[in-house]
């Protein structure tokens, strides 16, 4: 497992990480999410051994990574941000070289590297220099070398970032293979991939945690959590729907989208407006072209929490 | 250690994936032998020795392997890679060491390809073989030493440019330390001893009796403490200097 204590990051008179306590255990997949500056990026190179802290511990799998750096070291696969490597080697040699340094060895170290290889579909560019690649290709080196060693502790800054969709969309589902037995920290400020991955979420701005929850609470404390999204065939009748719904015991506010002429519906508290909504437009007949139920929206509670704040 | 041997490894190949090398060794070997036959009057002497050839090493390694140390971390800080290398399993000190290896190792070949110079002398007369590869471990073993000057001070900067122009006054200073342009600053104030000891430190003044042949074992120690001190003090910046 990972454990923070007290983890304090002191530039000159920015203090980039302040504080900050949280444990991870296996099968956990924390998002890390907050503003540019909040601190992600510090408090991770502090984990992986990379930055000293100023004040704090950090322990991985029981290793100090200060006074035990190599032994946690071993037991980490690490992206960094940006995904830096050797822009004159190709991903084959630079793959050895990682399989090298972590003493992997004979038959193992094959099997290592095929697997790594085939996972990231990096066949098509081994023996072509890494400065040829593309964004996309790079990042999957990073993160192939971050996984060779098959690691207990996974810690991945901005894993997807540069890639389309088709190979975000491969990366999460490589993260959420291996997500069962490992530990897994991911940064990033792209909400979607919050609820694609993870199971727990801390945000955190101006280096201090702000929020620890599952994604699902995360948004539970959304305004449009349980909010009923409804848009009707005719737009004639957009003000009398609107007064309708409002005027329904377990509405407690409306919004109209003058652009989309979707009608948002927010709950009175403890109470879901789906059903009654529904039973009215039937007895109104009126021809929906929507009805959907929203479960909450992740970058509003983000904004909500943070505040605006970057840095 | 065996990371360490990992390193060198992937410095070497990375030496000859660039231009870097081929530029290295050609220009080395020009520049050698320019300096051997036009500056050190290698025919007109008339004397089959190399010593017209060891006189100009010091002054050519003063610029080139500074050019060859520069990049020795301040790449890897510019790049970022070394986020990524200090975050693999091994300790700071097999870094240093696989990198100066590897570095050291290429200024040994760039050093073993004057061989036809060699060649030549024997081939013009008689000359005390003996003698002559005193003067190239004498050589190879200054290189060392300059080489880890300049790849200590390589860790201090993110600029390559930087890192070549302290790594040229640092070296020049050691070479001359032995001389009155050194030792006037300090001779005025200093206790004798001082002034002693930094006169010690020249890399000429050793150099210059293993280039005649004589390996004297006190030159060995001072070369192999020189590279273990900078290797050491270069351990200590990187982990000084770590992040930022």
């Amino acid at each position: 497992m990972i454990d923070c204590k007290g983890l304090t990051k002191q530039y000159g008179r920015l203090r980039a990480v302040d504080n900050l306590s949280f444990s991870v255990e296996p099968g956990e997949v924390l998002g890390f999410l907050g503003p540019n500056g909040a601190g992600k990026t510090t408090t991770m190179r502090i984990v992986a051994g990379f930055l000293p802290a100023s004040a704090g511990t950090a322990t991985v799998c029981g290793y100090d990574v200060e006074t035990a750096s190599r032994q946690a070291k071993r037991r980490i696969g690490y992206l960094p941000e940006g995904a830096p490597s050797y822009p004159e080697m190709t991903p084959l040699a630079f793959l050895e070289f990682v399989a090298d340094v972590r003493g992997l060895r004979g038959d193992e170290r094959r099997a290592r590297l095929d697997e790594v290889i085939g996972l990231l579909h990096l066949e098509s560019v081994l023996v072509q220099r890494i400065d040829t690649l593309s964004k996309g290709f790079r990042r999957r080196v990073g993160l192939a070398q971050a996984i060779l060693h098959d690691p207990e502790v996974l810690i991945l800054d901005e894993p997807t970032d540069g890639l389309d969709p088709n190979q975000k969309h491969e990366v999460r589902q490589l993260i959420g293979g291996m997500a069962r037995s490992k530990i897994i920290v991911i940064s990033t400020h792209m909400l979607e991939e919050v609820d694609a991955v993870c199971n727990r979420a801390i945000i955190i701005a101006h280096g201090r945690i702000l929020a620890d929850d599952t994604p699902q609470a995360l948004e539970a404390r959304s305004r449009f959590h349980n909010a009923v999204t409804v848009k009707l065939g005719d737009s004639e009748l957009l003000p009398a729907a609107r007064d309708a719904i409002e005027s329904l015991a377990e509405v407690a506010s409306t919004e109209l989208d003058e652009n989309t002429g979707r009608i948002t519906a927010f709950p009175a508290s403890g109470k879901l407006p789906l059903a009654p909504i529904g039973e009215l437009a039937d007895s109104r007949r009126w021809e929906l072209a929507e009805l959907h139920l929203e479960s909450g929206r992740l970058d509003e509670v983000f904004r909500t929490i943070t505040g605006g704040a970057s840095a | 250690m065996n990371a360490a041997w990992a390193v060198c490894r992937r410095e070497l190949t990375s030496y000859f994936a660039t231009p870097v090398a081929y530029v290295f060794i050609v220009m080395f070997l020009v520049l050698a032998s320019t300096f051997t036959f036009y500056l050190g009057n290698f025919y007109e002497r008339g004397q089959a020795d190399l010593s017209p050839f060891f006189t100009f090493h010091p002054w050519l390694y003063l610029f080139l392997v500074p050019a060859l140390s520069m990049r020795l971390w301040a790449e890897e800080r510019k790049s970022g890679s070394i986020e990524l290398l200090v975050t693999l399993p091994l300790e700071l000190w097999e870094a240093v060491l696989g990198k100066f290896l590897a570095a050291w190792a290429f200024t040994l070949l760039a050093l073993a390809l004057t061989f036809p110079i060699w060649i030549t002398v024997n081939y013009l007369g008689a000359p005390d073989n003996g003698a002559i590869f005193a003067a190239y471990i004498g050589s190879g073993l200054m290189a060392g030493g300059f080489l880890a000057v300049g790849s200590c001070i390589s860790a201090t900067t993110k600029n390559q440019v930087i890192a070549f122009i302290l790594s040229v006054v640092a070296c020049f200073l050691l070479l001359l330390a032995g001389f009155p342009l050194v030792l006037d600053v300090f001779s005025g104030w200093a206790p004798q001893a001082l002034v002693d000891a930094i006169a010690s430190l020249s890399f000429l003044t050793h150099f210059q009796s293993i280039s005649r042949g004589v390996i004297d074992f006190r030159d060995l120690v001072y070369f192999a403490l020189l590279i273990a001190a900078c290797l050491y003090a270069n351990t200590i910046v990187l982990a000084i200097k770590r992040g930022d």
